[in-house]
C-alpha cells in the first residue's frame, strides 16, 4: 500500500531558533497520528509546513494524489496546491475565528466547501449543509446565523462540519477539542472515528490533550525543542514511554 | 501461535534518579493453537508485564516475542495494529471507550473494522449481550455509566466479539457473579474449542483449574540479581 502522505526530513528554522527538525514520518490511509508536546515544542510549526501554511526550510512532504499519485506538494503550482487544500486536505484550526468565514451565515459557511468542489443545486447544498449542522449537534434552526453570534464551541463544532463536508483524505487538526464542553468533544471523538473507519480518512492531530489521542490516535510522535524524541503505537508510547520527556509527559496527567 | 525466547524487560526511569528496574529476564515459553496457558506468580511477579508485552502494549529490552509468525519487538506500528485487528486479541481488566457511544456499537466496532457487515457484526453484538446478561434496555447507552460488573461483561463481549485466534485475558471472571462467570468461562472453552491460543490471569483459582491446560509460573523470569 502506499502512504497516503510521506514526509521526510522536514526543518524550519525562524532565524537561528529551531523551530522543528529532522521530522520524518509516513502516514497510510485510514491512519490517525497524535503529535504531542508541551508549548514551544514545534508541534503547530510542524502541522503548518506540512499542511502548507509555512513554507520549509528543507524536507519534502510527498501526497498521493488521487490522479497523479504520489508528488511533492511544495513544488506543485500555487493553484494545484490550493485545489488540494479545498478538496482532499482539511485543516481545522485551533481557533475557529482562522477556519470560518465570519461574516458568512452557517450554512453557507458549510456550503462554500460544497460549491469550491462543483456543487450547484441550492436545495442540496442547503440539504447537505443541515445534515452537518446536525452531526456536529448544532440546531438547524441556527443555519442562517454568522458564527459571530455562536460560542466558542459552536463556532468550533462549525468549523469541523465546514471542513469534513467534501469527504477529504486528509484532516490536519491543531488542538480540534481544545475550547469543547467534555461532552461536544466525546461526541466529536466518535464522529472522528466513524469518519476514518467508513471513508478511510487519515488524520494528524496536534494536542496536549493524552486523552484524547489515546481514544483516537493509532501513533503518536511526542516532540521536544523542534525534535520528535520519541514514537511509536499509541498505547505503547503512553503506558511504557522510554524518553525521560515522555515520562514526565505522561506522569503529570491528573488522573480522573 | 506464540513463541517467546529469551524475553527480557526492565523499566527506566528518567525522573527518578534513572534508577533502572528488571522485571523479566530469559523468559522463554510458547503456546499452541487451541491450548489455554495461564500466567500465574505473586502479585509484582510481572504476570501483566507479560501480557502488555506480548500485546505488543509494553517494548521488549531483550528477545524474541512471535505471535502468529510476526516478532512483535521488531514490528512496525502498522504491522502490530493489523495483527492486533485480525489476530490478536485483548480483554484487558478496565473498560476503556469513546464516551457516549451505545453498548451495542462498542461490541460490534472490533468486527466493523474488520470489514464485517453492519447486520452480521450487530448479531453477534447482540447475541454476546444477551449471553452476557447485559439488558436489552442497556444496548442503546453509552457503557461508561455502567456498573464496574456491566462494564466488565462489555468488555468481554467487546473482546469475544471476533473469533480472535490468539486471546489475551487479564482476569476475565474478577467481579463477575456466578451465572456470568459461568458464560464467561464457556466463553473461553468455546474459544479454545475453535483452535484460539489463550494466555489469560487467573486469581480465581477454580476458573483457571476448569479452562487453562496448564501454567507458566512468570515468578521464574524474575531477574536473579535485583541491583
Amino acid at each position: 500500500m502506499t502512504p497516503l502522505l510521506q514526509v521526510r526530513n522536514i526543518e524550519k528554522r525562524y532565524g537561528a531558533r529551531i523551530g522543528c527538525a529532522d521530522v520524518s514520518f509516513d502516514l497510510y490511509p485510514g491512519e490517525v497520528l497524535g503529535i504531542v508536546g508541551e508549548s514551544g515544542s514545534g508541534k503547530s510549526t510542524l502541522l503548518n509546513c506540512l499542511a502548507g501554511h509555512l513554507a520549509p526550510d528543507q524536507g519534502e512532504v510527498i501526497f498521493d494524489t488521487r490522479a497523479d499519485g504520489p508528488r511533492d506538494v511544495r513544488q506543485m503550482p500555487e493553484a494545484e496546491r490550493r485545489m488540494l487544500s479545498r478538496t482532499d486536505w482539511a485543516f481545522v484550526h485551533q481557533n475557529p475565528r482562522d477556519g470560518l468565514r465570519m461574516r458568512v451565515s452557517a450554512g453557507g459557511n458549510v456550503g462554500e466547501r460544497l460549491m469550491a468542489v462543483g456543487a450547484r443545486h441550492y436545495g442540496d447544498i442547503r440539504q447537505t449543509a443541515g445534515d452537518w449542522l446536525t452531526k456536529v449537534e448544532i440546531d438547524t434552526a441556527r443555519m442562517d446565523d454568522r458564527p459571530s453570534a455562536f460560542s466558542g464551541g459552536m463556532q468550533q463544532r462549525l468549523q469541523i462540519a465546514r471542513n469534513l463536508v467534501t469527504g477529504p483524505r486528509l484532516v490536519f487538526m491543531d488542538e480540534p477539542t481544545g475550547g469543547l464542553d467534555v461532552s461536544v468533544q466525546a461526541r466529536l471523538l466518535d464522529l472522528l472515528r466513524g469518519l476514518v473507519r467508513r471513508m478511510g480518512l487519515s488524520a494528524i492531530i496536534v494536542t496536549h490533550d493524552l486523552a484524547v489521542v489515546r481514544l483516537l490516535a493509532d501513533r503518536l510522535m511526542v516532540m521536544k525543542s523542534g525534535h520528535v524524541v520519541e514514537t511509536g503505537l499509541t498505547d505503547q508510547v503512553l503506558d511504557d514511554p522510554q524518553h525521560a520527556y515522555t515520562q514526565l509527559l505522561v506522569s503529570s496527567v491528573l488522573q480522573v | 501461535m506464540i513463541t517467546v525466547t529469551d524475553l527480557g524487560k526492565s523499566f527506566t526511569l528518567h525522573n527518578q534518579s534513572s534508577a533502572v528496574i528488571p522485571v523479566l529476564e530469559g523468559a522463554n515459553f510458547s503456546v499452541a493453537a487451541g491450548e489455554c496457558v495461564a500466567l500465574t506468580g505473586e502479585s509484582g511477579a510481572g504476570k501483566s508485564t507479560v501480557m502488555r508485552i506480548l500485546y505488543g502494549n509494553y517494548l521488549a529490552q531483550a528477545g524474541r516475542v512471535v505471535v502468529n509468525g510476526l516478532d512483535i519487538t521488531t514490528a512496525t506500528p502498522r504491522e502490530i495494529l493489523t495483527l492486533r485487528r485480525e489476530v490478536l486479541g485483548y480483554v484487558s481488566q478496565f473498560l476503556c471507550v469513546v464516551p457516549r457511544v451505545p453498548t451495542l456499537e462498542v461490541v460490534a466496532e472490533p468486527l466493523l473494522s474488520l470489514g464485517v457487515a453492519e447486520d452480521a457484526a450487530r448479531a453477534r453484538a447482540v447475541d454476546l449481550l444477551t449471553r452476557l446478561r447485559i439488558p436489552e434496555r442497556l444496548w442503546q447507552l453509552s457503557p461508561t455509566t455502567f456498573s464496574g460488573g456491566e462494564q466488565q461483561r462489555v468488555n468481554i463481549a467487546r473482546g469475544f466479539a471476533h473469533r480472535y485466534p490468539v486471546l489475551l485475558l487479564d482476569e476475565p471472571t474478577a467481579s463477575l457473579d456466578a451465572q456470568n462467570r459461568e458464560t464467561v468461562l464457556t466463553l473461553i472453552e468455546e474459544a479454545k474449542a475453535g483452535g484460539a491460543a489463550i494466555v489469560g490471569i487467573f486469581h480465581d483459582l477454580e476458573a483457571r483449574d476448569r479452562v487453562a491446560d496448564r501454567a507458566i509460573d512468570v515468578s521464574v523470569f524474575t531477574p536473579r540479581k535485583i541491583a
